[in-house]
């Protein structure tokens, strides 16, 4: 409700009733403060043009100098009006029905009657195609190569390629990411190589991170991918930062994070949540709720319905969308960040999916799940065969295309591979520079230790780093 | 030629001090010469180089007051509290650099718990001043991911203690990620609040964490105890491109002191020099500063002749400043706040030992306090902290 006050007369009136009805306001400038105004002319009180006005004193202060009916009776709770009721009642831990969860293409990539969807060009369609299906020979590739000892470590997206090409799809290059580590499809779409994955999975000199990190602990500041922070939800708060930023800076952009349904458990999301609404940051919050986080099922990490029950707790808008479904994660996405920008606030999405993948090579998930389960998701909601039929039955794509991308992409993966295998380490002089801005005496000292060090005993130095 | 300034004068908490040789230190380290003090043209001039071309001569020194040194040349000064030195600095930076942001619990409207923030609010608005909820965590990590995109925030954390409640974004991201990402992205953040031990705040309020964050690689830790030091060290760790934890104390912003009226900057690397001496180098920070220059008065009635020395910076440890005056009086005295075992003092004795041995010739001692949560009770929880009678004892006992 907004309180349009035309006079310094009225206005000072007002604010006497609201010292008069001792609201707690210190001075007339915090008072003004809390006044909601659609017009900047009015109550400009102190000079800075952005302000955050708090909607609750808005609401009690409506109600004040209104006449009481008793049966209408209301109390002015700091926070806002709240009706009374005379029977004890207590809201569901459950709704009757979970909450629907929106799709274009049904199980057969058949374009569901009446859906609505944003419209994807055919290059665009096309790109989101190639770029999943080069995901998921990448991964495969990697994962491969692990087994064979080549790479120390992976994980797969396998499964959940939708969410991530799709979403990238839908945001600008100027919108900032916060990855948990299951989203390298974002940096592919956003033009990442294949020989760039490669580089920082070996951790080879021409890695970006200059090889300190582990492998698909991606980053890179030129394609705002910010790197990955193996702790789990820690990007949460972070994106909410980055969003404060864009929004001090009034940039046309938002932040959006990923999550698995296993880190909605963490503090971090609850209090990014939570900030976010309060702060009115444009932040998309991306859950991929995958069934499974390592070994334990979501029924044994919450017991509310899903994620997308959870923003409204914290006063978010939240949509609840098939995450192996393209068409519907574009439409989604393309919507909850124009929301986010235009109207400067939060939007939650739970993308349902399952991880078809281990969790990582140090996983062996048949041992809590059964392979048919593994298989039946892999085959009968394979995200890139429903998308395939869409994009064939529209004559963007055939199956000579098909096969042409997936050998060029293999060849091209196993390329990189190679060369990245065959690639020198970074030197030693990485591991102790950007700790500091500037490397300080006691790192520098005991770089000069660990040289002395190898001097003495070359034979114990790996031939393949540098000095 | 360069005056003679003597050191700080005594710990009274509500003396005046003067700005003692530190502010004219040059050439310390390289990474230094960035940030040397912009003083009036006279200052440059004098050349003071490090504290110990101050030289004494074997007497006596018959009191530890200071004198002030006559300087004309400068402009007067302003008189004002730690506090407001903060306040200072923080607004200063704020008008050089519009990317310069605070959040934190209450900084906004209210101004701050000790009053550091009072009046930004309503001079840069809401969103420069930030309110948050109450999740040092989340706004932790907020200011890290804005930081990342370029702001530069200054996270006021409402006690220190509530700090371990951030410990994971500032030991995994914040100190972290200018590594892990390969130089990509620069994380100038400053972590700033009080701690120590306050007048019965109770047990969760009393922390001295300097010591938990030690390890962490990639951080800076800097302690301020002086109005002069602490709007420097403010100003300087907003500049700096590294995550800096500026710990303040409780009971000290309150300190009046006389400041110079142009922009200066403390280094946040080097140690301060409080008072020359020739007997035993005593090393300290923050309030146990006072402390020592209280039982520094009583010793120098007894005629010992103590060097006092603020480290300041907590990480890394100015082994510089420290390695001269141990190689000048050959005993080491470290009087801390923190807890006895895995304190400051206990790496600081460690540095110590491994790096000038030969120049010792007693070992370090170090008093600190014990190992349990501070007491409510006034009396117990006076004496957790070193007092200046156990300085004086011990401090006789390495000087025999």
């Amino acid at each position: 409700m907004a309180l349009r006050l035309r006079s310094s007369t009225s206005k000072s009136n007002f604010l006497n009733i609201l010292r008069y009805n001792n609201l707690g306001f210190g001075t007339a400038s915090h008072a003004a403060r809390h006044l909601r105004t659609h017009d900047p002319t009015l109550l400009r009180v102190s000079q800075n043009p952005i302000s955050r006005f708090c909607n609750t004193m808005a609401e009690k202060l409506s109600s004040v100098g209104e006449n009481e009916d008793a049966n209408a009776q209301v109390m002015d709770f700091p926070g806002g009006k709240v009706a009374f009721t005379p029977e004890i009642q207590f809201i569901s831990e459950s709704s009757k029905e979970r909450v629907p969860c929106y799709r274009v293409l049904d199980d057969n990539g058949q374009l569901i009657t009446n859906s609505h969807f944003v419209q994807v060009s055919e290059e665009v369609a096309v790109k989101m195609y190639s770029d999943m299906v080069t995901l998921q020979i990448m991964d495969n590739i990697f994962y491969e190569a692990q087994r064979q000892g080549r790479l120390s470590f992976y994980a797969t997206t396998i499964g959940e390629e939708a969410i991530n090409i799709a979403s990238a799809a839908a945001l600008s290059p100027q919108d900032v990411i916060f990855p948990q580590y299951r989203e390298p499809g974002v940096l592919l779409w956003r033009g990442f190589t294949l020989q760039e994955f490669a580089n920082q999975c070996f951790g080879n000199k021409s890695d970006n991170g200059k090889g300190r990190q582990m492998p698909v602990h991606y980053g890179s500041n030129k394609l705002n991918y910010f790197t990955v922070s193996a702790t789990i939800a820690t990007q949460l708060p972070n994106a909410v930062g980055a969003a404060y930023s864009l929004k001090m800076d009034k940039k046309d952009a938002c932040a959006v994070t990923y999550f698995g349904d296993g880190g909605s458990s963490e503090g971090d999301f609850h209090a990014a949540l939570n900030f976010a609404a309060v702060m009115e940051a444009p932040v998309l919050f991306i859950c991929r709720n995958n069934g499974w986080a390592i070994s334990t099922p979501t029924s044994d990490q919450f017991r509310s319905d899903g994620l997308v029950v959870k923003g409204r707790a914290y006063g978010i808008r939240s949509i609840r969308v098939d995450g192996n479904d393209a068409l519907a994660m574009y439409s989604a996405v393309h919507t909850a960040r124009e929301m986010a920008i235009s109207e400067e606030r939060p939007i939650l999405i739970e993308a349902l999916t399952y991880r078809v993948g281990h969790h990582s090579t140090s996983d062996d998930s048949t041992r809590y799940r059964s392979a048919d389960e593994i298989e039946w998701w892999n085959k009968a909601r394979n995200p890139l065969s429903r998308f395939r039929t869409w994009i064939e039955s529209s004559g963007w794509w055939s199956d000579e295309e098909e096969s042409d991308l997936r050998s060029r992409v293999k060849k091209e993966m196993l390329e990189a591979l190679r060369v990245a295998e065959k690639t020198e380490k970074p030197n030693l002089e990485n591991m102790f520079s950007d700790v500091y801005d500037v490397p300080p005496l006691n790192l520098r000292e005991q770089e000069r230790q660990v040289r002395q060090t190898i001097k003495s005993h070359p034979q114990d130095y790996p031939s393949d780093v540098p000095l | 030629m360069s005056s003679i300034i003597h050191g700080a004068g005594a710990a009274t908490a509500l003396s005046t001090f003067n700005p003692v040789d530190s502010k004219k230190l040059t050439n310390l380290s390289v990474r230094s010469q960035r940030y040397i003090v912009a003083g009036s043209e006279a200052s440059k001039k004098k050349s003071f180089g490090s504290a110990l071309t101050v030289r004494h001569s074997q007497k006596l020194i018959p009191n530890a007051v200071a004198t002030k040194e006559a300087d004309t040349s400068t402009s007067t000064g302003h008189e004002l509290l730690l506090f407001e030195a903060l306040q200072e600095g923080l607004e200063e930076e704020m008008d050089r650099d519009a990317n310069v942001c605070v959040m934190g619990e209450d900084v906004g409207h209210y101004g701050g718990s000790y009053k550091v923030t009072k009046g930004l609010a309503d001079k840069f608005g809401d969103l420069r001043v930030l309110d948050t909820p109450i999740c040092e965590n989340a706004f932790t990590g907020m200011a890290i991911g804005a930081a990342m995109t370029g702001l530069r925030p200054v996270i006021e954390g409402m006690n220190m203690g509530f700090l371990l409640l951030a410990f994971n974004q500032i030991s995994n991201n914040c100190g972290m990620l200018h590594y892990t990402s390969g130089g990509q992205f620069t994380i100038p953040v400053v972590i700033r609040g009080p701690g120590g031990v306050g007048r019965q705040l109770g047990a969760e309020h009393s922390q001295r964490l300097e010591s938990y964050f030690q390890s962490i690689p990639g951080i800076q830790m800097v302690a301020c105890s002086t109005p002069y030091n602490a709007k420097g060290l403010m100003k300087a760790a907003i500049r700096s491109e590294n995550p800096v934890i500026l710990f303040e104390h409780v009971l000290l912003y309150n300190l009046k002191e006389k400041i110079p009226d142009e922009d200066y900057i403390c280094n946040l690397e080097e140690a301060e020099m409080v008072r020359p001496g020739e007997h035993i180098t005593i090393l300290t920070y923050s309030r146990m500063r006072y402390h020592v220059m209280q039982a520094a008065k009583t010793l120098v009635n007894k005629g010992y002749d103590p060097e006092v020395i603020d480290i300041r910076s907590l990480k890394p440890f100015d082994l510089h400043t420290i390695g001269n005056s141990v190689k000048k009086t050959h005993r080491v005295l470290i009087v801390e706040e923190c807890m006895r075992t895995g304190g400051i003092g206990a790496s600081l004795t460690a540095a110590i030992n491994e790096n000038f041995h030969d120049y010792l010739d007693a070992p370090v001692m170090c008093l600190s306090s014990q190992d349990v949560p501070t007491p409510y009770a006034g009396t117990l929880e006076e004496w957790t902290v070193v007092q200046p009678a156990q300085i004086v004892t011990a401090v006789e006992q390495l000087c025999q």
